[in-house]
C-alpha cells in the first residue's frame, strides 16, 4: 500500500501576472511557483515549508486546481487509472474532485457562518449528489463523531464552536467524500499550542482509519517533523531540498534548510545555547524579480560564484534526498537532532 | 465548605451547556434581530416607519377627507383647535366651532373668525366622504371627523384638508422609495455580482459606467429623464416613470457595495471548499455569495429609501415628478413655493415635517442594521 505512487508533480508552475495602467497590460508575472516536482505514496504525509511568500500555499491550491496553474503536469494515481489533472475538463475533474479535498488555514474563514454545521459537512456530499435525506443525516453524524464532536451539534452554527472545533468540522467536510488526498494548508497554524497537538493528533488517527495521504503546508518546522514521512523545503517558488523526514532535519543537505533549522528551538537548554544560530542577511526577494542563479545566493554565506550563474537543479545527494544546490556535496551543514522529545509529543 | 463546592456541579453546568447551546442554534437572521432589538433609536424609527406605513395603506380611514375633497370657500383655513370647554363649559366629546369668512377689501385676504354660535362635536368612525376600501368595500367610515370645518392644520389654496393630503400622499411619497429601491436592489445586486465574480473587462467596463452614471449632477439629469416622459401619461404611468428614473439612477453605489462583498467572499475559503467539493458557478453564486451579501443588500437598501424618498420629494418640488391630481409630499410642498402664500399661510409647510421624519426614521433603522449586520463581532 504504502509504496503505491498516488500523486506525481512535475515541473508545476504558478506565474500571477503583475497588470498596471488603465489597460492592465501585463508588465511582468510574479513567480509564485516556478517548477516544483515531487511524489507522493499513498500512505504517506508530505510536509510542505517554507517562509511566508516562498508559494507553499499555491502549490497546494495548484494541485487541486482551485488555482490554475500555468504549466506542469499533475499526475493523479486512481484505481481506474492515471490522470494529468491539469488536462482534464471541468467535467472531467469534477468526476475527480471528490479524490481530493482541502482543509484551510483559517477556521473562521472555512466556514459559512450563515450555515448550520451539518449543511456545512453535508455541502460535498449534496454537490455530488452523494446522498440525502436519513442516510445524508446518519453519514454527517458519523462524520461529527468520527472528529470528535457530537453528533447533536448538526443544527448549530459555527459560531457556537471554538476554533479548535471548527477545525474538525472542517475535517469532518474534507472527509465527506473520503478522498484518498488530504491538502492540510497550515491546519493548525491558527490553533493555540494544546489544541494543535489535539488536530495533528485527529489527523493521524484518521490517516490510518480512512487510508489517507497528506500534503501538510506549515511553516512550523515542529509540526511538520512531527507528522510528516517526507518534508519539502520551498524558496522562492522552487523546492530546494525535499527526503525523508528524519534525515533532512538531521543531515541538511541545503544550506537554506540548515538555516530554517537554526532557528527551530530546542527544549534542552545547554543544547540550545551551544548552538549555533544562523541568521540570514536581507529580506526573501520579490517573486517578481527573482535573483539570477540560485534563488538563495544572495542570502547563502557559502554562496560561490557559480551559484550566481546557474540555476541548481534538484538532484539526489544522499540516498532519498533531493538537494537544489551546487555545492551540497561538499558542504558539512549543521542540522537538529530529532524533535520528538521535544514538549509537542508530551501533549 | 467541601460539600457546597461539589454539591452544585451536576446541575448548574447542564443549564449553562443548554444556554449556550440554545445560542449555537440561532441562525444568522435570529442573531441579527437580536442585536438590532437592542438599539433604542432602531426601535422608535421602527415604530415611526410601522405608523406611516400603517397611515398610508388606510389612507381612506385614516384621514377625515378625501384628498380632492374642496370646499372653495373654506381657502388656507389656519389650523383648527379642537376644544373640550366651551361657553356653556367642560364638554365630554371634544366640538368644533364653526367658521366666519371675512375678506380684506383692500388685499382680498382672507381671514377667518371662529363662529361660537355654531359647534360641531368630533366624531370617531365618522361617517364622511365616501371610498371604496382597497377597491372592494364601499364604505364611509373615516376614523375620526366632524360635520363641521375639521381641518386640525389647515387647508390648502383650493380648501383641502392637509392632514388628509398629508395621510394620502404618504402613499406616493413612502412607496416610490420602497419600489425604486426594490428595483436598483434587483439591478445593483445582479450587475454586482457578476462585476465581481467575474472580473476582468466586464468588471472594468461597468466600473468605469458606474462612475460616469454617478458624476452627472443629479438634477439637470433628472430634469432630462422627467422631460422624456410623455406628458399625457396619466398619474400612476408617471409615478411609475419616476420610479424607474430614480431606480435607473441609483442602482450604481449598490452594486459598487455589492461587488465589494462578492470579491471579499470569493476569496473566503468555505467558497475554495465548495469549489474543491466539485461545486458550479451557479451554487456557490446562489448558496455562499449571495446569501453573504443579502445583510449588506437590505443595509444598503434601508439606507437608500430615505434619498429615493427625498428624490421624489425634490422632483414633484420642482413640478417635475408626480402631478396633481396625484398627490405627494412633494406636490404639498410645491405649493409652499410662493413666499407669500408662505408668509401668510405657513401651515402649508408642515408636509415636510413627515419627509423629514421618515428619513430620519430610516436612517436609524439602517445604521442599526448595520451595526447589527455583523452579529460575530463581539
Amino acid at each position: 500500500m504504502s509504496d503505491k505512487l498516488l500523486l506525481e508533480v512535475e515541473n508545476l508552475q504558478k506565474h500571477f501576472p503583475i497588470r498596471r495602467g488603465f489597460l492592465q497590460k501585463t508588465v511582468g508575472y510574479v513567480k509564485a511557483v516556478d517548477g516544483v516536482s515531487f511524489t507522493l505514496n499513498r500512505g504517506e504525509t508530505l510536509g510542505v515549508v517554507g517562509e511566508s511568500g516562498c508559494g507553499k500555499t499555491t502549490v497546494g491550491r495548484s494541485l487541486l486546481r482551485l488555482i490554475e496553474p500555468t504549466g506542469g503536469k499533475v499526475t493523479l494515481h486512481t484505481e481506474t487509472g492515471k490522470f494529468n489533472l491539469l488536462e482534464l475538463n471541468q467535467t472531467e475533474l469534477k468526476r475527480l474532485r471528490p479524490r481530493m479535498q482541502m482543509v484551510f488555514q483559517d477556521p473562521m474563514s472555512s466556514l459559512n457562518s450563515r450555515m448550520t454545521v451539518g449543511d456545512i459537512i453535508a455541502e460535498p456530499l449534496v454537490v455530488n449528489n452523494i446522498c440525502k435525506g436519513k442516510e445524508l443525516n446518519d453519514k454527517i453524524a458519523s462524520l461529527l463523531e468520527a472528529v470528535g464532536l457530537r453528533a447533536n451539534d448538526t443544527r448549530r452554527y459555527p459560531h457556537a464552536f471554538s476554533g479548535g472545533q471548527r477545525q474538525r468540522i472542517g475535517i469532518a467536510r474534507a472527509l465527506a467524500l473520503r478522498p484518498d488526498l488530504i491538502v492540510a494548508d497550515e491546519p493548525v497554524s491558527a490553533l493555540d499550542v494544546s489544541v494543535q497537538a489535539q488536530i495533528l493528533n485527529l489527523l493521524q488517527d484518521l490517516k490510518s482509519q480512512y487510508q489517507l495521504s497528506y500534503i501538510f503546508v506549515a511553516h512550523d518546522l515542529g509540526v511538520v517533523e512531527h507528522i510528516s514521512d517526507r518534508v519539502a523545503v520551498m524558496y522562492l517558488g522552487r523546492i530546494v531540498e525535499i527526503g525523508e523526514t528524519r534525515r533532512l532535519f538531521t543531515y541538511p543537505k541545503h544550506p537554506y534548510t540548515e538555516a530554517l533549522l537554526s532557528a527551530v528551538p530546542v527544549a534542552d537548554p545547554r543544547v540550545q545555547h551551544s548552538r549555533q544560530r544562523i541568521r540570514l542577511q536581507g529580506d526573501v526577494p520579490s517573486p517578481a524579480n527573482p535573483p539570477s542563479g540560485c534563488h538563495f545566493h544572495p542570502r547563502c554565506r557559502y554562496a560561490a560564484e557559480i551559484c550566481k550563474r546557474e540555476v541548481p537543479l534538484l538532484r539526489e545527494v544522499a540516498p532519498n534526498v533531493f538537494a537544489a544546490c551546487h555545492l551540497a556535496s561538499e558542504l558539512k551543514l549543521q542540522g537538529v537532532e530529532l524533535l520528538h522529545t521535544a514538549p509537542q509529543e508530551g501533549k | 465548605m467541601s460539600k457546597e463546592q461539589t454539591t452544585p456541579e451536576s446541575p448548574a453546568p447542564l443549564l449553562e451547556e443548554e444556554q449556550e447551546a440554545d445560542l449555537g442554534r440561532l441562525s444568522y437572521r435570529q442573531l441579527v434581530w437580536r442585536k438590532f432589538r437592542k438599539s433604542r433609536l432602531a426601535v422608535i424609527g421602527g415604530v415611526i416607519l410601522v405608523t406611516f406605513y400603517t397611515l398610508a395603506i388606510f389612507a381612506e380611514f385614516f384621514a377625515p377627507y378625501d384628498y380632492q375633497h374642496d370646499n372653495v370657500r373654506l381657502q388656507y383655513v389656519p389650523p383648527q383647535g379642537v376644544h373640550f370647554f366651551g361657553e356653556d363649559g367642560f364638554h365630554i366629546v371634544p366640538f368644533l366651532y364653526g367658521l366666519k369668512q371675512t375678506k380684506n377689501p383692500e388685499s382680498g385676504e382672507l381671514t377667518y373668525v371662529a363662529d361660537r354660535s355654531k359647534t360641531y362635536p368630533v366624531h370617531l368612525f365618522h361617517h364622511g366622504d365616501k371610498y371604496r376600501f382597497f377597491g372592494l368595500i364601499s364604505t364611509d367610515i373615516h376614523l375620526i371627523g366632524s360635520e363641521g370645518p375639521f381641518y386640525l392644520i389647515g387647508t390648502d389654496r383650493m380648501g383641502r384638508d392637509i392632514i388628509s393630503r398629508i395621510i394620502y400622499g404618504g402613499r406616493v411619497s413612502l412607496t416610490v422609495g420602497l419600489v425604486g429601491v426594490f428595483l436598483s436592489i434587483i439591478l445593483g445586486s445582479i450587475l454586482g455580482t457578476v462585476s465581481g465574480y467575474w472580473g476582468g473587462l466586464t468588471d472594468i467596463l461597468m466600473q468605469r459606467f458606474i462612475e460616469l452614471l454617478s458624476s452627472f449632477p443629479t438634477i439637470p439629469l433628472w430634469m432630462a429623464l422627467a422631460a422624456a416622459l410623455p406628458s399625457n401619461w396619466s398619474g400612476i404611468q408617471v409615478y411609475m416613470g419616476i420610479t424607474v428614473i430614480l431606480s435607473l439612477l441609483s442602482w450604481g453605489g449598490l452594486a459598487r457595495q455589492v461587488r465589494g462583498k462578492v470579491l471579499a467572499t470569493r476569496e473566503q475559503d468555505y467558497v475554495l471548499a465548495a469549489r474543491a467539493a466539485g461545486a458550479s458557478h451557479w451554487y456557490i453564486l446562489m448558496r455562499h455569495l449571495l446569501p453573504t451579501a443579502y445583510s449588506h443588500i437590505i443595509v444598503i437598501a434601508t439606507l437608500s429609501i430615505p434619498g429615493m424618498i427625498l428624490g421624489e420629494t425634490a422632483l414633484s418640488f420642482l413640478g417635475l415628478g408626480i402631478r396633481p391630481p396625484l398627490t405627494s409630499w412633494g406636490v404639498l410642498l410645491e405649493e409652499a413655493q410662493r413666499v407669500t402664500v408662505v408668509l401668510n399661510s405657513p401651515w402649508l409647510l408642515i408636509p415636510s415635517l413627515p419627509v423629514v421624519l421618515v428619513v430620519v426614521a430610516y436612517n436609524f433603522v439602517g445604521d442599526a442594521l448595520r451595526d447589527a449586520a455583523d452579529p460575530y463581532a463581539s
